[in-house]
């Protein structure tokens, strides 16, 4: 069975972002940007899953400009076996990345797709479920625990971090799995698999190959930074609390 | 003294090294040489120390052999004419002054510190001088230069001092442990005591209650220092807001001579920072503004109460960062760091403060206001006072205003997390780091494996990058302006070592958040400690290939009293020693202390690196300054301030001030 995994460049969850002065985007010039947090932990996933044996492959998937190739090179660094860069001038939006990701499991034929559950950039939380949906595959979002029943079954078991706690369903392969956060903690990149990595190819497509219409029904017209918060008030006494409850903030 | 034998047939030449009174130290050493000539240094020691003296028997062997030798050249001179017996004028004070120095050296070898036999094992390990000696020697020495016999053993010695000079000294000290000092410190009675009417007069010029503080609480967490090893006990405790406020202090302090102690973040680890017995704390705390910021050529002028921290993200959206960064960061102020000559993590790269603070403005005791304030890169105009102030640790004058050259931020930081297996490998890297990395190489620290468990064992969220436990860790970090370029060159310097066997694994940090964890460990060695009961801390500079033998010869020596670790900035040398133990004892402290000074100090290094002297080791400053130099030091302390009112107790000696 192969596994695919979606990977996304982003800026690096620590830094502190800023948006641009003409308000079109969030400044990305000299910033630190690395694999999205939540791809890294659906790749760790999935190469736990190879390594119990019930995958032979793992491939990882990255759509963008060509910085994406180093976001890449650390999957492969990671563990993946080979690596695909879908070349594309500027960022999509979640339907186009699901209409590029579906192309390509035509094409590779996975019987797994996983991805994280939201990219820290946009916050959609979109692409997987649309994924799933263009191909008519099962989908369980928010994974907390994955487990694979075994090859002949070819079915897996999926824990689900939901509102109301913890959900257990049972999904038939081929599926789309997005992970959450507590499923498990990324390996680190170690020396001898960077120098593996080195020889492991990366294939490079672009948006004829797949045939995926990119036009976009969605134009983002504007990006701004959210009000400063203002900062709180100590007041005296209960009398001055009520009063000011009452007569300055209007809720009783 | 010296005592020159002409060779003649059997007889040896034989030197003995002079010592110039009260306060020199310098040490015994026997050395020999493959041309068969045996040369003596007599060491001799501060008279005030407690040392063992040497045998009797020793000494009465010395003597009798010079006097043997001196009464064969005198035959030989009579006997063989090689020389007439000189009985002119200057022939009897040559022999006046034979006798002379044959007398002293009875008294110098009964002060000597070890016995000649002790110290024989010892003759494979000599080091170079400390300058002062040297110097000392060549003045006294001149008869001894002109000879051919200097020239000869100069290339033998290949560890020689200025000038061809025979002498190495090494410095022998051992003057008890430093807690049993400081428990014999008295306060020094000249200083007066608060009275209410001090009060009052602080509560005048600070403007009232809030910056004039008698609250319990609040002293005692500023009378105790962030190690919890040392406490004051001081009454009050002001908080300045401006320099001319600082400035009143002082001159009224000054007056009243009233000790002080200058304070910011109280996050020293010498005990530096906090009162003694009852000074004044004036912490300048409130003093935290940033005054100007120049964003072309990035020289930053602020007070001294601004924290590290937030002085760095204030640089951080203009693309600048600060040339310093240390564990504590989070509550150190700018002031202390310059006062301190504060080293950290960076200093590999950026240099010390000595380099990268450009000016400063200090008030001296007698509230003198020093505006040294410059923001110029270069300024020859007269002595560059600022350098006194930096790393005076508050002894001579309040740091109040700080303006420093801050670095552009590069945006390509890459970070390695390495093992090695024996610390030869470290030391192999580092070099291959300086010559592989260059420019873009930032920090290089080291630990060893007792550090990496301890830090396990203590610290919640931590794990080990590697998978395998090795003997030590190395992190490299690397800051650049390319990011791939940067990556490259990392991941092939590290590839390269890996198939060299210099490491034997090791993982590169793909985001910030990684990196952060394996800085965690790094940082969080000293908080680890903290948590495993009690500690011992010390901050060695030595040789890069000295570094870990101190660590294992402490092993060796402790057994299994206590855990000792090793880690620090191998990049620059520095080795923080700690040996953690469950509980403090003085037995524990006695086979500690003088060893590791001692150690240090005979492998020509500094018993404290980065930390200061504070009052934990201003009595062992003389393991790394000598003695002329001290003298130095105190002469201008008293200089700048008559009364000793600055910080007292510390860095400097107690026996200097004492009435």
């Amino acid at each position: 069975m192969k596994i695919l995994v979606a990977v996304k460049r982003v800026v690096d969850y620590a830094v502190k972002i800023r948006v641009k002065p003409d308000k079109t985007g969030v400044d990305t010039q000299n910033v630190k940007m690395s694999m999205n947090p939540f791809c890294e932990i659906a790749l760790e996933e999935a190469l736990r899953i190879k390594e119990a044996g019930f995958a032979k492959e793992v491939v990882a998937v990255s759509i963008g400009p060509s910085q994406c190739v180093d976001t890449l090179r650390t999957g492969l660094a990671m563990g993946a076996d080979r690596g695909i860069h879908v070349e594309a001038s500027y960022s999509f939006l979640p339907l186009t990345i699901a209409k590029i990701l579906k192309s390509l499991a035509d094409v590779e034929n996975p019987g797994l797709i996983f991805l994280g559950k939201q990219a820290i950039d946009d916050d959609c939380n979109q692409t997987g479920q649309m994924v799933a949906a263009l191909l008519g595959w099962p989908q369980a979002t928010f994974a907390s625990k994955v487990v694979v029943l075994d090859k002949d079954k070819q079915s897996a078991t999926v824990d689900r971090e939901v509102d109301e706690g913890l959900e257990t369903l049972s999904v038939d392969l081929p599926a789309v799995i997005t992970t959450d956060l507590r499923l498990n903690q990324p390996r680190y990149a170690t020396l001898p698999n960077i120098m593996k990595a080195k020889s492991k190819p990366i294939k490079k497509m672009t948006l004829e190959d797949l045939k995926v219409d990119i036009k976009s029904d969605i134009e983002i017209v504007e990006v701004t930074e959210p009000p400063k918060r203002k900062s709180g008030v100590i007041v005296s006494s209960v009398d001055e609390l009520i009063y000011k409850l009452k007569n300055e903030a209007h809720v009783v | 003294m010296a005592c020159k034998v002409t060779e003649f047939g059997a007889v040896r030449e034989v030197w003995a090294g002079f010592s110039l009174g009260h306060e020199t130290c310098c040490s015994l050493r026997n050395r020999v040489d493959s041309t068969k000539t045996q040369r003596f240094v007599i060491g001799c020691q501060q008279e005030n120390a407690a040392f063992p003296y040497p045998d009797t028997g020793v000494i009465l062997t010395f003597q009798l052999s010079l006097l043997f030798l001196v009464v064969v050249e005198l035959i030989t001179n009579i006997f063989f004419g090689k020389r007439e017996l000189d009985v002119s004028a200057g022939g009897r004070k040559r022999i006046m002054m034979m006798i002379r120095r044959w007398r002293r050296s009875g008294d110098f070898l009964r002060s000597a510190c070890k016995s000649l036999t002790s110290l024989r094992q010892k003759h494979n390990s000599m080091s170079p001088s400390v300058s002062g000696f040297v110097n000392r020697y060549e003045s006294k020495g001149k008869t001894f230069e002109s000879n051919a016999w200097n020239d000869h053993n100069r290339e033998l010695d290949h560890h020689s001092c200025v000038g061809g000079n025979l002498w190495m000294m090494q410095q022998y000290k051992s003057f008890g442990s430093s807690s049993s000092s400081a428990s014999k410190l008295q306060r020094n009675p000249l200083f007066s005591s608060l009275e209410p009417r001090d009060v009052s007069f602080f509560n005048e010029i600070l403007g009232g209650e809030k910056y004039v503080v008698q609250d319990e609480e609040r002293l005692e967490t500023a009378n105790t220092d962030w190690m919890h090893k040392y406490k004051g006990s001081s009454k009050l405790m002001l908080l300045p807001k401006t320099t001319e406020e600082v400035s009143q202090i002082l001159k009224y302090c000054d007056s009243r001579s009233l000790a002080v102690v200058p304070q910011g973040g109280n996050t020293g680890l010498v005990g530096g920072s906090v009162p003694v017995f009852d000074e004044v704390i004036i912490n300048v705390g409130l003093m935290n503004k940033v005054l100007s910021f120049d964003e072309v050529s990035g020289v930053l002028v602020c007070e001294a109460g601004c924290i590290l921290e937030n002085l760095a993200t204030f640089l951080d959206p203009k693309g600048f960062v600060m040339p310093l960064d240390l564990g504590a960061k989070g509550s150190c102020h700018i002031g202390g760091n310059v006062s301190t000559n504060a080293g950290g993590l960076r200093l590999i790269r950026y240099g010390s403060l000595h380099g990268t603070v450009l000016g400063l403005e200090a008030v001296t005791a007698n509230g003198n206001v020093l505006d040294m304030l410059g923001t110029l890169r270069k300024d020859n105009t007269g002595y560059d006072l600022k350098h006194l102030f930096i790393g005076s640790e508050g002894s001579l004058g309040i740091v109040t205003k700080v303006s420093i050259l801050t670095q552009p931020k590069m945006s390509s930081v890459n970070l390695a997390f390495i093992a090695c297996k024996d610390f030869l490998s470290c030391q192999k890297l580092l070099v291959e780091a300086k010559r592989n990395l260059g420019e873009i190489l930032s920090a290089f620290e080291f630990l060893d494996n007792n550090s990496m468990d301890l830090v396990l064992n203590h610290l919640d969220g931590v794990r080990n990058p590697v998978s395998s436990s090795e003997n030590f860790y190395i992190l490299i970090e690397t800051t650049g302006s390319g990011e791939t370029y940067d990556r490259e060159k990392l991941e092939a310097f590290l590839l390269k070592s890996l198939e060299q066997g210099l490491v034997s694994d090791g993982v590169i940090a793909q985001d910030i958040n990684q990196a952060s964890s394996f800085w965690r460990i790094r940082e969080g060695i000293t908080e680890a400690l903290q948590k495993a009961g009690a500690f011992y801390k010390y901050d060695l500079s030595l040789p890069v290939e000295e570094i870990y033998n101190i660590v294992n010869d402490l092993r060796g020596r402790l057994g299994d009293l206590a855990n000792v670790m090793g880690y620090g900035h191998l990049g620059d040398g520095n080795l923080h020693l700690n040996i953690s133990a469950s509980e403090y004892n003085d037995k524990l402290l006695g086979l500690i202390e003088p060893y590791v000074y001692e150690w240090t100090s005979k492998h020509r290094g500094s018993i404290s690196a980065e930390h200061g002297l504070g009052v934990m080791k201003a009595n062992e400053i003389f393991y790394s300054k000598s003695p002329e130099t001290v003298a130095l030091m105190v002469s201008i302390k008293k200089l700048l301030d008559p009364k000793g009112i600055l910080n007292p107790y510390k860095v400097l000696p107690h026996s200097f001030f004492s009435p």
